[in-house]
C-alpha cells in the first residue's frame, strides 16, 4: 500500500485517509484475482457444477452446481478490501475504490474460468483429469442439455457475472452497517431455505407444497418474499436485540450471572427436549449424529485441550466401547465367547463393564505411550488407535469378534419406559443427552479443579509441572483413562444406534475428524466443541453420515480440509476460543491490548514500602 | 545458625558423553544456612541444581536428604520430599494465571481426585479453599506486586523482575524445607535486586526455609550467604565465609585467568 506521507501527524483520532478509485495495491489485487481464478478452475475441474447441477435451489434459475461456483466470487471480492488497521494508524476511506478492486478480482477470476472453458474446448485432458468433459464445458456454458457450442456466450456471461459478483461482495464495504447486514442476512436466508430444504419440509411439512417445487428447490416467488422478510426483519433490527442481550450477558460478573446462566442452561436444555418431538425422522437422526460426535468430541478435548496429549488414535476408545457393548448383548457375537460363557445382558448392565473395559484399554494403550512427547506421542497413538482396529479385523481374533463380518444384531438399549434403537432416532438422541451433559459436567468440574490444574501445567510445561510436584505420568494417565470413558459411551451408543459393529465404522478418519471438531470448534473450551460438533457434524456430516449438506457428502474431505487450513490461517483459536489458548496464539496482540489498558506492568522504582506490606501479609 | 545436616553430597558425579560437568563433588548444607553457589560460566552449577532436583540422574554419587537417599528419584518425588527451585531461564505458566501458576503448585501437597471434583465434596471445597488462600499468603510475601487484581491475569504480562518473584513464589507454595534459587536477581536492577536479598534472608528467617543460590551478583551473595561454595569445571574450588573464597587465589584465577608473569 502506497505511504500518505501526508498523515503522520500525531493526531489522537487519525482521519481517513482518501484516495483515488484506481489508486489499488495492485499486487494485492491481481494476486486475489489469482486465487479467485484457482479456486473456480479447481471447484469446475472437481467436479462441483456437473455433480451438483441437478440439485435445483430455486427453480429454474439456480442450480447448486451454480452456486458452487458463483459465491467464491463474491465472498473474495469481499475479502480483497478487507484491510489491517493497526492501533492509531489511519483506515483508508471506503468508496469507489473497493468496488474497482472487486471488480477487477472478480474480472480476472472470470478471465481463468474463460481460460478453462476455451482450453476444455480444445485439447482433451480426461486422463488424468475426470471432470475435463463435455458435461463440464455444457454446465459451464449454460447450454441447458443441448452442445450448441455457445462457447462465446458462456465466457461473456461468466466475465460479466463474476466481475458483477466481485464487485457487489467489495461493495458491501461501502454500505452503512444496518444495509450489509440485511442483505446478508436476505442471501443467507435464502440459500439456507434452499439448501436445507429436506431439513425445513422434514421440520415444517407444510410449507413443502407452499414454498418449494414439485422437483425440488425454492419456487422464485416464494426465493423473493423470503428475501424480503429476511431483509426487513434485519433491517428493523433483529439481530441488534441479541446482541444486545449477549453484550449485556458477557459484561454481567455480578451474582445475577449465575442465575442467567442457570437459565440458559435450562431453556437450552427445553429446547433440545421438545425440538425432536416436533421433527420428522431425518432431523432427529442427524441430532443423534450430533450426539455421538460431541461425545466424541468432548472426550478429546480432555486429552488433547486440557492436557495437550496429541492422541490421533482416539477411534481405538470409540471401537472398543462399540465392541464391547455389542459383544456382551449381541447374540451373534464371535462363537468363542460363548464357549467361555460370557454371559448376554441388557444395554445398561452392559455400559458399566464397557467402561470399565475402556479405562483398562486407556491405561494399557496409556501406559507406554504416555512417556513420550509430542510428535512422538502423535504417531504411536496412530499406531496404537490402527491396531486396535486391525486386531477386530483379524483372522486370529475372528472367533471373538467376526472380523470382517463384524457382530450383527446388536439389540436396542431397553430401558423398561423407552426403547433405544436406531429406528427411532429421537430415542437415540435422547440418550445421547444424557450422556452429553454428563461428559459436559465432568469436563467442567475437572477443568477447575486441581487435576485440571496440573493438566494444564503439563500441557504448559511438562518439564516444570514435574519440578513442581506433579506427578506427569499418573496424571497424563488419568487424563487418557477420562477421555477413553467418555468415547466409550459413544461407542455403547453408536452399537445401541446401528445395531451392528464392523472395523470399517472405526476408521483412521474418524479420530481426524473427531480432532478437527476440536480444533475448528476451539480446543480447551466446552462450548466451542458443541459448536464444532454442531457446525461440522450438523452441516457437514460424519465420517459416514449425512449433514445437512447431504448433497457435497462426496466433497465432504475436500470441504474439511480447506475449512481447517481456513482456520488455521484465520483464526487459529478456533470458532469459540478458550481465552488461555487464543492468548498463546495472539501473544503480541494480547500484550499490545494490555499495555494500551495499562495492565502490563514495569519494572517501577517507585515501589511501596515493601518491608511494611510484608508484615501486612505475614499477619 | 546452623543445625542438623539436611542436605549431604557424597562423590557425586556427572557425565555428558565424555564431558565431565562435575566431578567428585562433596558438598553439604545445614539445617537453616543459607549457602551461594557462584563459580564461572559453565562450572556445573545449573547441572548441580538439575540433579539435586532430580532433573538429571548422576553417573556416580549419593544425595543424602534428611537422611535419606533420593538418588534416582523423579523431579516430582524430590519436590515431594521437601526440595523446590527455581529456573535460571524464567519458566513459568505463562498462560495460566498468576494465582493458577502457586495453586498448581501444592499439587503433591494435597490430595483431592476426580471422585471429590467431580461431586464437589465438602473435602473438595475445603482443599480448594485452602490452596486459594495458602497462594495468597505466599504470593502476599512480595507485597503488593502479585497480589489483588493481578492474581486473575496471566502470567504472561508480568515484567521480567516479577516473573522472577513469582517463581519464587511458585517454588515457596510446594511447601519445601531446601528452596533451591537459580539466579534469582538475574536481570533485576540493583534496587530490585537489594530489595530481594532482603527477601531472601526473610524467607529464612520468617518462612524457615534452607537455601541454596546460585548467583553471580556478588553483592547479593555477600550480603545473604552464611557460606560460599565455588565451583569451576565442575569441582569445587574453594568454600568458606564469602571473604574467605573471594580472596582465595584459585577462585581469582578461575573469574579473572592467572596474572601474566613479569619479564624480567
Amino acid at each position: 500500500m502506497s505511504i500518505d506521507t501526508n498523515t503522520t501527524d500525531t493526531d489522537t483520532t487519525p482521519e481517513l485517509i482518501s484516495k483515488g478509485a484506481f489508486d489499488l495495491d495492485w499486487r494485492k489485487v491481481i494476486n486475489t484475482g489469482l486465487i479467485l481464478a484457482l479456486g473456480l478452475c479447481f471447484i469446475s475441474l472437481a467436479g462441483m457444477p456437473i455433480g451438483l447441477n441437478g440439485r435445483k435451489l430455486i427453480e429454474p434459475v439456480l442450480s447448486l452446481g451454480y452456486l458452487s461456483l458463483l459465491w467464491l466470487p463474491l465472498v473474495i471480492g469481499w475479502s480483497v478490501g478487507n484491510e489491517k488497521v493497526l492501533e492509531g494508524m489511519a483506515a483508508t476511506k471506503r468508496g469507489a475504490r473497493d468496488i474497482v478492486a472487486g471488480g477487477v478480482v472478480g474480472l480476472i477470476g472470470g478471465l481463468g474460468l474463460a481460460l478453462l472453458i476455451i482450453l476444455v474446448n480444445n485439447f482433451d485432458l480426461r486422463d488424468p483429469l475426470v471432470n475435463w468433459s463435455p458435461q463440464l464445458l455444457s454446465v459451464l456454458e449454460f447450454d441447458a442439455g443441448e452442445t450448441t457450442g455457445r462457447t462465446g456466450f458462456g465466457i461473456v456471461l461468466w466475465l460479466i457475472m463474476s466481475t458483477v459478483l466481485g464487485a457487489f461482495g467489495a461493495s458491501l464495504h461501502v454500505m452503512p452497517k444496518n444495509l450489509r447486514k440485511a442483505i446478508i442476512a436476505a442471501i443467507l436466508t435464502v440459500v439456507g431455505f434452499a439448501v436445507f430444504e429436506t431439513f425445513v419440509v422434514d421440520v415444517f411439512d407444510f410449507l413443502d407444497d407452499l414454498i418449494y417445487a414439485k422437483k425440488g428447490g425454492l419456487k422464485v416467488v416464494a426465493a423473493i418474499i423470503i428475501a424480503v422478510i429476511a431483509f426487513a426483519a434485519s433491517f428493523a433490527g433483529g439481530g441488534r436485540q441479541i446482541g444486545a442481550y449477549k453484550q449485556a450477558y458477557q459484561a454481567n460478573t455480578g451474582p445475577s450471572k449465575r442465575t442467567q446462566t442457570t437459565t440458559l442452561i435450562l431453556v437450552s436444555l427445553a429446547l433440545l427436549i421438545i425440538i425432536p418431538m416436533v421433527t420428522g425422522k431425518i432431523t432427529q437422526e442427524l441430532f443423534a449424529n450430533i450426539g455421538i460426535f460431541l461425545l466424541l468430541a468432548l472426550g478429546l478435548n480432555i486429552v488433547v485441550g486440557l492436557a495437550g496429549i496429541l492422541d490421533l488414535g482416539y477411534v481405538a476408545f470409540f471401537a472398543v466401547g462399540g465392541y464391547t457393548t455389542a459383544v456382551l448383548t449381541s447374540p451373534n457375537r464371535g462363537p468363542d465367547w460363548d464357549g467361555i460363557g460370557a454371559p448376554l445382558m441388557p444395554w445398561w448392565a452392559a455400559l458399566l463393564v464397557t467402561v470399565v473395559v475402556a479405562a483398562l484399554v486407556g491405561l494399557f494403550i496409556g501406559a507406554p505411550v504416555i512417556r513420550m512427547r509430542g510428535d512422538y506421542l502423535a504417531i504411536v497413538t496412530l499406531g496404537f488407535g490402527e491396531i486396535i482396529r486391525i486386531l477386530f479385523l483379524s483372522d486370529w481374533l475372528n472367533g471373538w469378534f467376526n472380523g470382517a463380518q463384524g457382530i450383527t444384531n446388536v439389540p436396542a438399549a431397553d430401558f423398561g419406559f423407552a426403547q433405544v434403537k436406531g429406528t427411532d432416532p429421537r430415542s437415540v438422541f435422547y440418550l445421547v443427552l444424557v450422556f452429553a451433559a454428563i461428559s459436559i459436567y465432568v469436563s467442567w468440574r475437572l477443568e477447575r479443579s486441581r487435576l485440571g490444574r496440573a493438566w494444564m501445567a503439563i500441557r504448559e510445561d511438562e518439564s516444570v509441572a514435574e519440578a513442581m510436584g506433579i506427578n506427569t505420568v499418573n496424571m497424563k494417565l488419568m487424563a487418557f483413562v477420562v477421555g477413553a470413558v467418555l468415547a466409550s459411551f459413544s461407542g455403547a451408543i453408536f452399537a445401541a444406534k446401528v445395531g451392528s459393529i464392523f472395523p470399517t465404522s472405526f476408521l483412521i478418519l474418524v479420530s481426524i475428524i473427531i480432532l478437527v471438531v476440536v480444533i475448528v470448534g476451539g480446543m480447551g473450551n466446552i462450548m466451542g466443541v458443541i459448536v464444532g460438533a454442531v457446525v461440522l457434524i450438523g452441516v457437514l456430516g460424519g465420517p459416514k453420515q449425512p449433514g445437512l449438506l447431504a448433497e457435497f457428502s462426496e466433497y465432504k474431505l475436500l470441504i474439511y480440509g480447506a475449512l481447517l487450513i481456513w482456520m488455521m490461517l484465520q483464526r487459529p483459536e478456533g470458532l469459540v476460543p478458550n481465552a488461555r489458548r487464543s492468548r498463546e496464539l495472539h501473544q503480541d496482540e494480547f500484550l499490545q491490548d494490555a499495555w494500551l489498558k495499562g495492565e502490563v506492568d514495569t519494572d517501577d522504582d517507585d515501589l511501596p514500602d515493601v518491608t511494611g506490606s510484608i508484615e501486612g501479609a505475614q499477619a | 545458625m546452623s543445625g542438623e545436616r539436611i542436605l549431604d553430597i557424597q562423590n557425586l558425579s556427572v557425565t555428558f558423553g565424555g564431558l565431565h560437568a562435575l566431578k567428585d563433588l562433596n558438598f553439604h548444607v545445614d539445617e537453616g544456612e543459607i549457602v551461594g553457589v557462584i563459580g564461572p560460566n559453565g562450572a556445573g552449577k545449573t547441572t548441580f541444581f538439575n540433579m539435586i532436583s532430580g532433573m538429571v540422574t548422576p553417573s556416580s554419587g549419593d544425595i543424602i536428604f534428611e537422611g535419606e537417599s533420593i538418588l534416582g528419584m523423579d523431579p516430582n518425588q524430590v519436590t515431594q520430599r521437601g526440595i523446590s527451585r527455581t529456573f535460571q531461564n524464567v519458566r513459568l505458566f505463562a498462560n495460566m494465571t498468576i494465582a493458577e501458576n502457586v495453586m498448581v503448585a501444592q499439587h503433591c501437597r494435597t490430595k483431592q481426585g476426580v471422585f471429590g471434583s467431580l461431586f464437589n465434596t465438602a473435602g473438595f471445597r475445603k482443599e480448594e479453599k485452602e490452596i486459594r488462600e495458602h497462594a495468597e499468603k505466599v504470593l502476599g510475601f512480595f507485597g503488593t506486586r502479585l497480589v489483588g487484581y493481578r492474581l486473575e491475569q496471566p502470567a504472561s504480562v508480568l515484567s521480567y523482575a516479577n516473573r522472577r518473584r513469582l517463581e519464587i513464589a511458585r517454588a515457596m507454595a510446594t511447601k519445601p524445607r531446601l528452596l533451591l534459587l537459580d539466579e534469582p536477581v538475574a536481570g533485576m536492577n540493583p534496587k530490585e535486586s537489594a530489595e530481594l536479598t532482603d527477601l531472601i534472608g526473610k524467607l529464612r528467617s520468617e518462612w524457615g526455609f534452607t537455601i541454596v543460590m546460585i548467583e553471580h551478583d556478588m553483592n547479593v551473595v555477600r550480603d545473604v550467604s552464611d557460606r560460599v561454595v565455588c565451583l569451576d569445571h565442575g569441582e569445587t574450588l574453594a568454600q568458606g565465609s564469602f571473604e574467605e573464597v573471594s580472596s582465595d587465589p584459585d577462585v581469582i584465577e578461575a573469574y579473572l585467568g592467572r596474572p601474566l608473569e613479569k619479564k624480567v
